[in-house]
């Protein structure tokens, strides 16, 4: 069956088409909402502000977290900040400026109507925040400070010190708990999404395992929302939670939605380098190290003499000799791509020559240190704690880690995947940030869909099924998942192979890190889809699960996960190989420009790629979503 | 560098627990405390030994997932350091570590060294928040706040919920928890509608599962965000006017 | 807020607020004060014992007997004495009753204790003894009670006699015993009061960045000055200062 993209974007002028929506769809009365029971799996930005704003409306709704608290999913993590055109600061910031550079950071991969609707609902996201109580960083009049962010031209981020996530997330987890005090939503806790249930083409529930006694469970809704994050850990090595995971996206890409833009996945460069074999996730250093950090590698490869110990001109400033204009402040993917082609190339520094260095020297010589510490202190202290490294004396040691997944269940402009009654909110679907992320966008961008864009939307779907039961659990529909859960579950813990989980996962990172990364070719992607097929037949046939399904068991938890990586690293495997250009993210090296940046084909590849399930992870069917641009004109970027 | 752990073993809330022993030899001082583990833990699933239960999640001192008590002092001996940041470096070679759960009626062991925290969700539900439905904000510059009020909110919001404080506790309370977030919301312009029913909701709550302060301060060493215990004493000072307040508010019959 | 305002509440406000811990601990803060005030007031009642007699009375008699006649005639003698002596005896009771309950309080919310020692690194040796120190203080004003006011054998010495403070308060720390007795009971007080009344600050929620340090200050000074204040007339006594 090939399935329909139909984005359904509203007609008019773009400024006008999500005011006109909002009028023209249909509404389900205050009275009838207490009627629709929606499931919402996930907690993090996207989760949480949805749960609680369709609490507040009246739905009936049971949310989902595989967390011991809805307050840790992993949005909890976000440093920097979060962007609105508010123009507080009166430097010629507007909707239409976030929407355009979103677009253009985007390298002109995403959707305009959403990419707008975006820009237009950052300026609620603020005010709904800061009314919750979040402490965002004031100026001495108390209004609210900004900053600029990532490149960005204008002052639009705003901040709470570097813990931003964490604070918009605490306010979205308060909103979701005063409406479990209520009564209008349903806590989970510790319980596990393993898979959806689809009854003639809609979504109508979840198969869950609790995870402190493994007891699988049947949850029935007129609408599924999944808000369960992105899939960078497919990499074993990424700045994300150890728990984060794709499968829920998975199990219901496997029944029917459509995944789209798999390959487009954003490295960030700088991130502390692994120090050995068995480190288990990367930490991510601020980005704004750079704007007084230089970056350098020995000349000579194979160079182990201590950094201090270098002499001037013995050392390669390489971004600053390759990019002259930008010098240490070209982008992420740019920078990320460099520091690799010096490692590559033997010009690794510390112990496992896998980092370039960061080094503040010059930058203490001409501010001064307190100028420097006033800056960065907090930041050099972290470093120092995972390094014991002093950053004030030796210069940082940083490499590309993967960070963010823009790339993620196809959503029309209704937020509903190709399932109906399936939504996917936040960094589960690939709406809004095309082929690259900009910095301070991912808050933005889960708080839009969760308080915003679903609570309207749903209703939509929703005023169709009025005065409609949700389909009992006692459905065979929701028996035959649940048989297919059970035995997944039983299946891990009868292989009794030889190798842990881990151990696969952290092979299956190797490949998708050395042929699906920061830079990909035509080869290496045939290369790594020979090899992950072939470590998933060995993980079926080997991997090792101790204990039983009916208790805490955390390997048992990671081995579904795991299982699940290894079919979607193909299809990111084969979305990258068919995208035969470079944007944003995705890097072909095929596709460069004589001066080696990203040549983008719009032409040919001005699309949205979504795949399709065809029950073979190895051949799923691609269907394309052509991208307009009617507003934006497509450009170029260049940093020399 | 070569340790032995002894590690607290439990398979379940009603099971009996004892100490195991574990030697971990080949370890590195550059891995973290956790990574320690997860080694451990590699190792005892190849032997087909059951691997120990930790909780942990984001390994960047934010989540407030991991936590347990290390050679008896909550997140182990670094200040102001979760046990995801907390590095072997810390230890020397030949060491002798002993790893517990943190130990409260309020926080139920699940299995080892998990243990289940959903008590300070209670107490959030009780209070925690200041009610605005979504879309009735007014502009967020509004409402000006100091500079300072910003600040020392902040101070108390940078709490990440892992229970140490708790865990630190000689008497197992949750005072500097419940403080942290009181104060948060209380110090706010925002938050002032609610202060005197969050307040005295939201003490009464944490009462029904912890422990009662007596100001031995081991919590705010225990803190891996070092909150300070000087909330403790607004939220004593804000419980005890809310006692009087919300009774005038409510015509003495609250 | 659906949890304060469904929760029924049937006892009156100060009842109400007895019932929760902070409530306790505000108590046990107030009635610290109260404790404290009495302490200083009776420490430096002892001091007269250093001054010389008067018409050949002892100036520690007079003042005796001067509290047996506060505020007479305008109340009859004794009523006053007995009406701070009610006063005490309630605040004795209600933070002894305090302490006990917060005690099983947090008993029960740490049911199962560590099974490995534990590493304090703010708790002083202070903070965690509270309640032996208070407890055996509180025997120890059992004894001294018999021994002083009451005059009952064979805690009070054979002398004893109604109204003849000084003499009674010789004889009775000329038993070496007794005075050693003293001399640790009020130690225990000082290092209870060393933590209590730093704790009483921050129960009473008063806290200030301008004089939380001082807080720490202002109880090492009350501790030290009431174990010297007492502990010097019995020392005197014991040494043959006094006779």
């Amino acid at each position: 069956m090939t399935i329909n993209l139909d984005p359904r974007v509203p007609a008019g002028p773009l400024a006008d088409k999500w005011e006109n929506h909002k009028f023209s769809m249909r509404l389900v009365n205050p009275a009838n909402k207490r009627k629709f029971k929606i499931i919402v799996v996930g907690t993090g930005l996207a989760g949480a502000s949805a749960a609680a704003s369709l609490g507040e409306l009246g739905y009936e709704v049971e949310v989902f977290t595989f967390h011991d608290s809805p307050r840790r999913a992993h949005s909890i993590a976000a440093q920097g900040g979060i962007n609105a055109a508010k123009n507080y600061h009166n430097d010629g910031d507007s909707v239409y400026r976030l929407f355009y550079d979103t677009i253009k950071g985007g390298d002109y991969r995403s959707r305009e109507a959403n990419v707008h609707r975006l820009a237009e609902l950052s300026l609620n996201i603020i005010d709904q925040a800061t009314a919750q109580g979040v402490p965002f960083a004031r100026e001495y009049g108390g209004l609210l400070d900004n900053r600029s962010f990532g490149g960005a031209q204008v002052s639009r981020t705003f901040y709470a010190r570097g813990q931003t996530g964490q604070q918009l997330l605490l306010g979205a987890y308060q909103a979701l708990m005063r409406q479990v005090d209520r009564g209008s939503v349903k806590l989970h806790t510790r319980t596990e999404m393993l898979d959806l249930v689809v009854k003639d083409g809609r979504a109508v529930g979840i198969v869950t395992r609790d995870l402190v006694n493994g007891a699988i469970s049947r949850h029935s809704g007129h609408a599924v929302v999944l808000a369960t994050g992105g899939y960078a850990n497919v990499f074993f090595l990424s700045t994300n939670a150890k728990a984060s995971n794709a499968t829920a996206i998975w199990r219901a890409h496997r029944r029917g939605a459509a995944f789209a833009n798999p390959a487009f996945t954003q490295i960030h460069p700088t991130c502390i380098p692994a120090s050995d074999e068995f480190q288990s996730k990367l930490t991510l250093m601020s980005e704004s190290l750079r704007n007084d950090g230089r970056i350098w590698v020995p000349k000579r490869a194979g160079d182990n003499r201590p950094p201090n110990d270098i002499p001037m001109a013995e050392r390669d400033y390489f971004l600053e000799r390759m990019y002259p204009a930008f010098g240490n402040l070209v982008p992420r993917d740019v920078a990320s791509r460099a520091a690799k082609r010096m490692v590559d190339a033997g010009h690794g520094v510390g112990p496992l020559q896998n980092g370039v260095y960061l080094d503040f020297a010059n930058a203490i010589d001409r501010l001064g240190r307190n100028t420097i510490a006033e800056r960065y202190d907090n930041l050099f202290q972290m470093y120092e704690r995972i390094t014991d490294e002093d950053p004030y004396q030796v210069p940082m040691r940083i490499y590309p880690a993967p960070h963010y997944t823009m790339g993620g269940l196809w959503v029309d402009y209704n937020l509903m995947t190709t399932i109906p009654g399936l939504y996917a909110l936040g960094e589960a679907n690939f709406s809004d940030h095309g082929a690259n992320r900009l910095g301070a966008s991912a808050l933005m961008q889960g708080l839009a869909d969760g308080y915003f864009v679903l609570p309207y939307t749903i209703g939509d779907y929703l005023a169709e099924y009025l005065n409609t039961d949700p389909v009992p659990t006692s459905h065979e529909a929701f028996g035959e998942v649940e048989a297919g859960v059970r035995e997944r579950v039983s299946g891990y813990l009868n292989t009794n192979g030889t190798r842990t989980v881990d151990w696969f996962h952290r092979e299956l990172g190797k490949i998708m890190l050395e042929h699906c990364g920061m830079a990909r070719t035509e080869s290496g992607l045939d290369k790594a889809l020979a090899e992950i097929p072939a470590l998933h037949e060995e993980f079926k046939a080997d991997v090792r699960v101790l204990g039983e399904s009916e208790s805490f068991n955390q390997s048992l938890e990671r081995a579904g996960r795991v299982d699940d990586f290894f079919e979607l690293a193909q299809v990111m495997c084969l979305d990258a190989k068919n995208r035969e250009e470079s944007c944003g993210g995705h890097f072909r090296e095929e596709y460069q420009t004589p001066e080696g940046e990203a040549l983008r084909r719009d032409n040919e590849f001005a699309y949205v790629a979504a795949w399709d399930w065809t029950g073979d992870p190895g051949s799923p069917e691609l269907i394309k979503e052509p991208l307009e641009f009617e507003n934006v004109k497509l450009s170029t970027r260049s940093y020399k | 560098m070569n340790i032995t752990l002894q590690v607290w073993k439990q398979e379940g809330p009603d099971r009996a627990g004892r100490f195991a022993t574990y030697q971990v030899d080949d370890i590195e001082p550059e891995m973290s405390f956790l990574e320690m583990l997860d080694i451990l833990n590699e190792r005892l699933v190849s032997q087909g030994d059951d691997p120990i239960s930790f909780d942990h999640d984001c390994r960047e001192g934010i989540c407030g997932t991991c936590g347990v008590m290390i050679d008896g002092q909550a997140h182990g001996p670094q200040l102001g350091t979760a046990t995801c940041q907390l590095h072997m470096r810390k230890f020397r070679d030949g060491d002798t570590i002993t790893v517990e759960p943190w130990r409260a009626a309020g926080f139920p062991i699940v299995r080892d060294l998990v243990v289940d925290r959903t008590s300070f969700d209670r107490i959030i539900e009780a209070g925690g928040y200041i009610t605005v439905d979504t879309g009735a904000a007014p502009d967020a510059n509004l409402i000006p706040v100091p500079k300072d009020v910003a600040e020392t909110a902040f101070d108390a919001a940078a709490c990440i919920g892992c229970g140490a404080c708790v865990a630190a506790c000689p008497n197992g309370a949750a005072n500097l928890f419940t403080a942290a977030k009181i104060n948060h919301l209380n110090l706010l312009p925002q938050g002032q509608a609610e202060r005197w029913a969050r307040t005295e909701a939201m003490v009464e709550v944490m009462e029904e599962y912890f422990g009662s302060c007596t100001n031995h301060g081991e919590c705010e060493k225990a803190c891996p965000k070092e909150i300070s215990i000087d909330f403790i004493a607004w939220m004593n000072r804000d419980y005890v006017k809310a006692k009087v307040k919300n009774r005038r508010l409510m015509g003495q019959k609250a | 807020m659906t949890t304060t305002s469904q929760r029924p509440k049937k006892a009156p406000f100060p009842v109400e607020f007895y019932r929760s811990a902070v409530g306790k601990k505000w108590v046990m803060a107030v009635t610290g004060v109260i404790i404290i005030g009495f302490a200083i007031a009776h420490m430096l009642g002892n001091l007269k014992m250093f001054l010389p007699d008067v018409n050949g009375i002892p100036d520690m008699d007079i003042y005796a007997e001067a509290l047996r006649s506060l505020f007479s005639p305008i109340v009859p003698e004794h009523v006053m004495l007995w009406l701070l002596r009610v006063g005490l005896i309630v605040a004795f009771l209600l933070h002894v009753h305090a302490a006990y309950a917060l005690t099983i309080m947090n008993r029960r919310a740490r049911q199962t204790d560590y099974q490995a020692p534990r590493n304090y690194v703010a708790a002083t040796y202070a903070s965690r003894t509270m309640r032996w120190s208070g407890v055996i203080f509180f025997a120890f004003l059992a004894f001294h009670l018999a021994d002083f006011t009451l005059g009952i054998q064979p805690a009070a010495p054979e002398t004893w006699e109604h109204g003849r403070v000084y003499a009674n308060f010789v004889a009775g720390f000329q038993r070496p015993l007794v005075t050693a007795f003293y001399v640790i009971a009020v130690s225990l007080l000082g290092i209870h009061l060393y933590h209590g009344a730093w704790s009483m600050f921050q129960s009473m929620g008063v806290n200030h960045p301008k004089f939380n340090a001082a807080r720490r200050v202002a109880a090492t000074i009350i501790s030290g000055v009431i174990v010297i204040g007492f502990i010097a007339p019995p020392l005197a006594v014991a040494f043959g200062y006094l006779k």
